[in-house]
């Protein structure tokens, strides 16, 4: 069973955002980690790029397998996690710890757009 | 039916109908709607036994002539050691599928893992794949992949002295691709480095690529290409003769972040354009964009040292339209074929191979500027390969050259021809060259 | 010589060597008389080793490799069929290896007449107007094919056709050669035998539709019997047929892509036509078109004037070039022998044998392994793993434990319709024993899953090397000697 969490809200595709003033913090759920196997990279953006909703901004790679990563919040990147490229193991290891980047939003209420937990959980027992 | 290929009995067609339950082989037809059926007989030749076969091919074989070449364009006539085509006609090698399954595949494994060691150290950048088609298709994936990487941005820029015939494939793919391609004029015989740094200016750059030796066989000096490409955050591509990089300054050294060319110069046979090898190598922050198969080292479940197709997940049969090519084969027996080539070589071979090659054509270049009806037309260092412009009516001298068995330079736009010489040349055979030229 | 483990810049030794040059005459010294700033300062670190050494150390390789010549390949969509060794002897004759691709086309004529042989002996065989032979694989072939498609519609002014469409079912090629070729993908849903769902289809055909992708008989190996249908409905909006040549095969003497309605299409000489797949290529993937398309194919032709003399050619309606030459003469030197050792009177059985072979196979193991499609197949079929799924023995297990067996395995996973797809695909060149002992090997496998399931959960066992660790390679790839060496210190 995927840990899904009150404190933050998900997309569809699988990506949780938890929103801090206008800084989101953006990564990929419990559930995508475990569907995905062992993953081996993370192809994430830079600093300064655009990121849109619904739109991918990096992927994440198995052995076998790769899933675009969609963006749940339109901005600008502020940070990426850095560590993920030596250790994209981190994503396994922790889903809900490790995120992927973070992003100044440019339109906040698109986060009241996301599926809270309750929902989310729903979508992952279809 | 019984044919040497096909091994069924009448008998064993019956059993095996009757397994599956039909009447007739027809049966297992009957779903195709009638109208799309072909129920004549091919318009093709009858089967021929081998005795037949042989005959034919001697006869095609015969309108074919096999000449003494002084022409390059993209294909050298190198020596080709003995040892290569025995190790290649080895049906281990050659009858074997792509090593998808590793346990069973080893041997091919193992050879890319060396060949793309090999081509690596030439190159000198920290990767390369396992291998592509050709130069040409190597040159436009090498597009792809610097706007693969640059994102973005959506323009390549690529020198007038690349081959015409590798120009003309990288201006299909990207033309299709929806990829702006520039073309940086010539000046000199040498890609016009202002020219190129004006583009760049610009802006919206994704990459370069710039050839050396190029196509009129002279070495480009890439002096500060690399530091103005990166300046405006633009990757550099290099087109090479791998055989070359035993002896000129590596794509590394240029400061390039992609490599790529034509392996043929690896003692590959003409065979009338393929096959040959496409290279590709880069430097390990792009080998995600790198297209096609690339092996890996690892271990097996006893810890053993082992071999295995890796960072899969870049490829088509993963990511579909997602992909950065659509590539799914190698050149696998032409790597292997180039794998074995430099291991009998070697630097110090390949070093002798690039120093005959380049005396034998500074020699044929001196003998030709002496007759003075050759002239000297760019005062830049070549290799192998080289351009003189003549007095001479060069058509004429090329079909006189053709009855005496040999290959003539290239003709080129005004009265400028490309001569090419190989270590497979000797003396004797130059002087006879200009000998017979003159007499024409 | 299972033990041999030996990379080849581990049997170095300085100042071996395995090659012999001439005597240099010139006395010139050219080389160090070229600038010094364009020359390499350190040498490239290759090995050195003796001609003997060479020889040992690739022909140990090749004992750690499985081929067509070692054993059956049952291996779904890849027709792994016998390479037959004449065609090995004729690609190396020296008339045709010392031959430069810019010779003059007199010197050549040879060639040039075996190229046009052989391109209009896959015209009558596919029932399309022309062949070109430049691409270099059925992937290559794909591409070009779709540059046709693209080009034709551009030729017209028609430029809002950039959308092509592709079966969910298609293997991952077909979509990504599109993007290459700068159309956008279309998925039409399949049926759950694997058909194209006309009804799905329909909709999607508007006029911005360049053309569909598809094969026949489909990933499935099911023929399309609705492939009139098909045709008609992508006409009608405006839209070319692609046919992908992966499933060729079968339809040997049966049937022919272009009276199906198809325009254009690629055959991969290194499936259908017994060229051999060298571990990888090369390959081959000849392109054919219909008559209204023959003027986009790409430069340079081959073409015979009114006196019977063979020319190289370029047109300025030619979509362009995408090989720098003829693309691959030496494997297409193969296809002709196979072609003419075979004839019209033999090459009409290879697609009834090759489909003959599936169906056997496929009758005799389908009380073991579920087959999810029931009913004729052409020349390949797919099980969606062992019948008995409470032995949790996966596909995967089932594959490696064949190469214990001394067999190649299916294609698996392969196509994404089913969760434990295992694609069988025996060719023509099979006899019934080789399928026979097949057919028993794979009951035995079925066999263990049910009363010893971890010897096969744990194969394969006795390869030369085991399961692999493919997460380090890919996490931390090492793809040189060179980081090979830096990783063990």
């Amino acid at each position: 069973m995927s840990k899904v969490l009150d404190d933050r809200k998900y997309a569809d595709s699988h990506e949780w955002a938890k929103l801090d003033g206008d800084i989101a913090t953006i990564g990929i759920s419990d559930y995508a980690q475990h569907a995905l196997g062992n993953i081996v990279y993370v192809d994430m953006p830079e600093v300064g790029d655009e990121v849109t909703k619904g739109e991918d901004f990096g992927a994440v790679e198995s052995v076998k397998a790769a899933s675009d990563l969609l963006s749940p919040l339109s901005g600008e990147v502020v940070e990426v996690n850095e560590e993920l490229s030596d250790k994209p193991e981190l994503l396994n290891e922790d889903a809900n710890e490790n995120w992927i980047i973070k992003v100044k939003v440019s339109d906040p209420s698109e986060y009241d757009e996301l599926l809270n937990a309750e929902e989310y959980k729903k979508i992952c027992e279809e | 039916m019984s044919h040497k290929f096909m091994p069924h009995s009448d008998k064993e067609i019956k059993e095996m109908l009757d397994v599956i339950g039909v009447a007739s082989i027809d049966d297992l037809y009957s779903d195709v709607p009638e109208e799309v059926m072909f129920t004549r007989e091919y318009n093709i030749p009858s089967a021929m036994s081998e005795i037949e076969l042989r005959k034919h091919f001697k006869e095609l074989a015969e309108k074919n002539k096999s000449l003494t070449i002084f022409a390059g364009g993209g294909a050298y006539d190198h020596y080709s050691p003995s040892v290569i085509p025995h190790i290649l006609s080895r049906s281990e090698f050659y009858t074997a599928y792509t090593p998808y399954q590793p346990e069973i595949s080893q041997g091919t494994l193992q050879y890319i893992f060396e060949y793309q060691s090999m081509i690596t150290e030439l190159t000198g950048l920290e990767a390369t794949n396992a291998s592509m088609y050709d130069g040409a298709t190597a040159a436009a994936e090498a597009m792809f992949m610097m706007v693969a990487s640059a994102k973005k941005k959506n323009r390549v820029l690529i020198s007038a002295t690349v081959g015409e015939k590798i120009r003309k494939v990288v201006e299909t793919y990207t033309r299709f691709h929806g990829i702006e391609l520039t073309v940086i004029p010539e000046k000199d015989g040498a890609t016009d480095l202002d020219s190129l740094y004006a583009e760049l200016e610009k802006g919206d750059v994704a990459g370069a690529l710039l050839p050396t030796p190029n196509k009129y066989g002279i070495i480009e000096d890439f002096k500060g290409v690399s530091d103005k490409i990166h300046e405006k955050k633009a990757y550099f591509a290099i087109y090479a003769d791998p055989s070359s990089l035993a002896v000129l300054k590596t794509p590394a050294q240029w400061g390039a972040d992609v490599a790529c060319g034509d392996g043929q110069t690896l003692g590959m046979p003409l065979t009338f354009g393929g096959p040959y090898l496409g290279f590709i190598s880069c430097n390990k922050s792009m080998i995600r964009k790198i297209p096609g198969r690339i092996v890996g080292a690892t271990t097996d479940a006893d810890g053993k040292r082992a071999f295995v197709l890796t960072l899969q997940a870049r490829e088509q049969h993963i990511r579909r339209e997602k992909a950065t090519s659509n590539i799914c084969s190698n050149q696998s027996l032409m790597a292997l074929y180039a794998t074995i080539y430099v291991s009998l070589l070697g630097d110090k071979g390949l070093k002798e191979v690039n120093e005959l090659a380049c005396d034998g054509a500074h020699y044929l270049y001196d003998r030709l500027i002496e007759s003075k009806k050759f002239h000297a037309v760019y005062n830049k260092p070549f290799l192998k390969e080289f351009v003189v412009s003549s007095d001479l009516d060069m058509k004429k001298v090329n079909e006189y050259l053709l009855k005496n068995g040999i290959m003539g330079p290239l003709l080129l736009e005004d009265g400028k021809v490309e001569f090419a010489v190989t270590e497979k040349r000797s003396k004797e055979e130059i002087d006879r060259l200009v000998k017979l030229m003159l007499e024409a | 010589m299972k033990t041999y483990d030996k990379i080849i810049f581990e049997l170095s030794k300085e100042g071996r060597q395995g090659y012999s040059l001439p005597k240099n005459e010139y006395k010139k010294n050219s080389l160090n008389a070229l600038p010094k700033e364009l020359m390499r300062e350190k040498p490239a670190e290759l090995p050195e080793v003796s001609e003997l050494d060479v020889v040992r150390h690739f022909t140990n390789l090749s004992s750690k490799n499985f081929g067509v010549d070692t054993g059956f390949y049952p291996l779904g969509s890849c027709t792994m069929k016998y390479n037959p060794k004449i065609n090995e002897e004729l690609c190396v004759l020296p008339e045709f290896t010392s031959l430069h691709p810019l010779q003059d086309e007199e010197s050549v004529q040879g060639a040039l007449e075996l190229y046009w042989n052989l391109q209009n002996m896959l015209s009558e065989i596919a029932g399309l107007e022309e062949f070109t032979l430049n691409p270099y694989a059925g992937a290559h072939g794909e591409l070009t094919g779709l540059m046709v498609m693209k080009k034709y519609h551009e030729s017209r002014g028609d430029k809002k056709r950039t959308k092509v469409i592709v079966p969910d079912s298609a293997h991952g090629t077909n979509p990504a050669s599109a993007m290459v070729a700068g159309l956008e993908v279309v998925e039409v849903k399949s049926k759950p035998n694997g058909s194209i769902d006309v009804e799905d289809l329909k909709p999607l055909l508007d006029d911005t539709v360049a053309g569909i992708m598809m094969t026949n008989p489909n990933t499935l190996g099911m023929f399309e019997t609705e492939i009139n249908d098909i045709a008609k409905l992508v006409h009608d909006a405006g839209g070319l047929l692609y046919y992908d040549g992966a499933n060729l095969n079968p339809l040997l003497g049966k049937v022919r892509p272009g009276d199906m309605g198809f325009d254009i299409m690629h055959i991969n000489l290194h499936k259908t036509f017994s060229t051999p797949h060298g571990g990888g290529g090369p390959g081959s993937g000849p392109v054919g078109v219909a008559a209204h398309l023959v003027k986009h194919l790409p430069n340079p032709r081959v073409v015979k004037d009114e006196n019977g003399k063979f020319h190289i050619e370029a047109s300025d309606d030619s979509l362009g070039s995408i090989s720098t030459f003829l693309g691959n003469f030496g494997v297409m030197i193969r296809a002709y022998a196979y072609i003419l050792s075979l004839g019209k009177e033999n090459i009409k059985n290879v697609g009834p044998l090759a489909t003959l072979n599936a169906n056997y196979i496929k009758e005799s193991l389908k009380d073991d392994y579920l087959l999810p499609i029931e009913g004729v197949c052409k020349h390949e079929f797919v099980f969606d793993g062992l019948k008995d799924k409470s032995t949790e023995v996966t596909t995967l297990n089932v594959a490696k434990r064949l190469l214990d067996y001394g067999f190649h395995a299916p294609t698996i996973y392969f196509p994404l319709l089913f969760h434990e797809s295992m694609m069988i695909e025996p060719t023509e060149t099979e006899s019934k024993d080789t399928l026979d002992e097949f057919i028993d090997v794979m009951h035995k496998i079925a066999k263990e899953a049910k009363e010893t399931p971890e010897v096969v959960k744990e194969a394969p066992n006795n390869t030369i090397v085991r399961k692999l660790d493919e997460t380090t390679a890919a996490k931390n790839p090492i793809l040189t000697f060179k980081a090979l060496k830096e990783s063990q210190q």
